[in-house]
């Protein structure tokens, strides 16, 4: 929690509530796991099997992944600008490197390596114990500053 | 089938997707529900839905052209947000690019009252294996 000296305290009282406070965050049971030394945000979405899938190997859908890092790097870019203002998903990759274990927790992680006046440029990742072991990696551009015809809130 | 594939997997389920064959594939559609809601403020749909509902619709369109095969698996997605998807029913259509013998190349579309405005699209490849191999 280094990191957290840095970041605005009102900012850093509502992250518990931006992971999980949304209707379909809620649902799909999103936690605030904090912040890193170097400063990446990190969720966890507890291991649940109506988000599995592929019922026959029990591994987590690849679309909840996807929301996953979706949301992470979301939040990634609120902590780069230093406040909760509006934002939109522009384009989001996704690679999967390897199956999610079954009945494990996810955690993800990101962080915003560029904010420019118009764009927050994101790479986060999603694994179990490791961010070196990875899950899936993705790399995703924000808008921010409230444009208004491109993007999906976050 | 599409909509016995659907049934069976268990997130499909949880964001109340359906399936119905038409001559353009299958189209899935997934109706509105609180719980989808990712921007209460505007509202809107999470981007994770609707990236979620391409994938799935993508599965689903590999998987009922090639029902010997296991059930693909993303290598990766690529998801670009067109449009802010608004809280009513949203619908998608994927289609096969090209299938080789371990990849499949898969665009998707999705959109809500105007198929000619999508609100996003996906480009993804599918890792595509025979049912007894791991």
């Amino acid at each position: 929690m280094i990191g957290a000296s840095m970041t605005n305290a009102n900012l850093l009282s509502i992250l518990p509530q931006l992971a999980s406070g949304a209707a379909h965050t809620h649902a799909l049971g999103f936690l605030y796991e904090g912040l890193t030394d170097d400063k990446a945000v990190r969720l966890r979405v507890p291991y649940r099997a109506d988000l599995v899938g592929d019922p026959d190997s029990g591994v987590l859908a690849g679309g909840l992944v996807t929301a996953l890092l979706d949301h992470v790097g979301g939040m990634a870019v609120w902590i780069a600008m230093d406040a909760f203002r509006p934002i939109a998903t522009l384009d989001l990759r996704v690679d999967y490197m390897r199956a999610a274990a079954p009945g494990r927790d996810l955690l993800a992680q990101a962080r915003c390596y560029r904010l420019t006046p118009s764009i927050g440029f994101v790479r986060a990742w999603a694994f179990e114990d490791d961010p070196s072991d990875p899950v899936a990696a993705a790399q995703a551009a924000y808008v921010v500053n409230g444009e208004k015809n491109a993007g999906s809130p976050s | 089938m599409s909509d016995d594939l659907l049934s069976r997997l268990p997130y499909a389920v949880f964001l109340g997707l359906t399936g119905e064959e038409t001559d353009q594939g299958v189209r899935v559609a997934m109706p509105f529900a609180d719980r989808l809601i990712g921007n209460p403020m505007l509202p809107a749909l999470h981007g994770g839905a609707i990236a979620a509902l391409l994938e799935m619709t993508a599965i689903v369109q590999v998987a009922s052209t090639y029902p010997r095969l296991r059930l693909p698996k993303p290598i990766n997605v690529t998801v670009s947000y067109l449009r802010t998807g608004r809280p009513r029913d949203t619908f998608a259509l994927a289609r096969i690019s090209r299938a080789g013998r371990r990849v499949a190349h898969v665009t998707a579309e999705a959109w809500q009252a105007d198929g000619a405005d999508p609100i996003a699209s996906l480009t993804a490849h599918f890792l595509l294996q025979e049912q007894n191999t791991q």
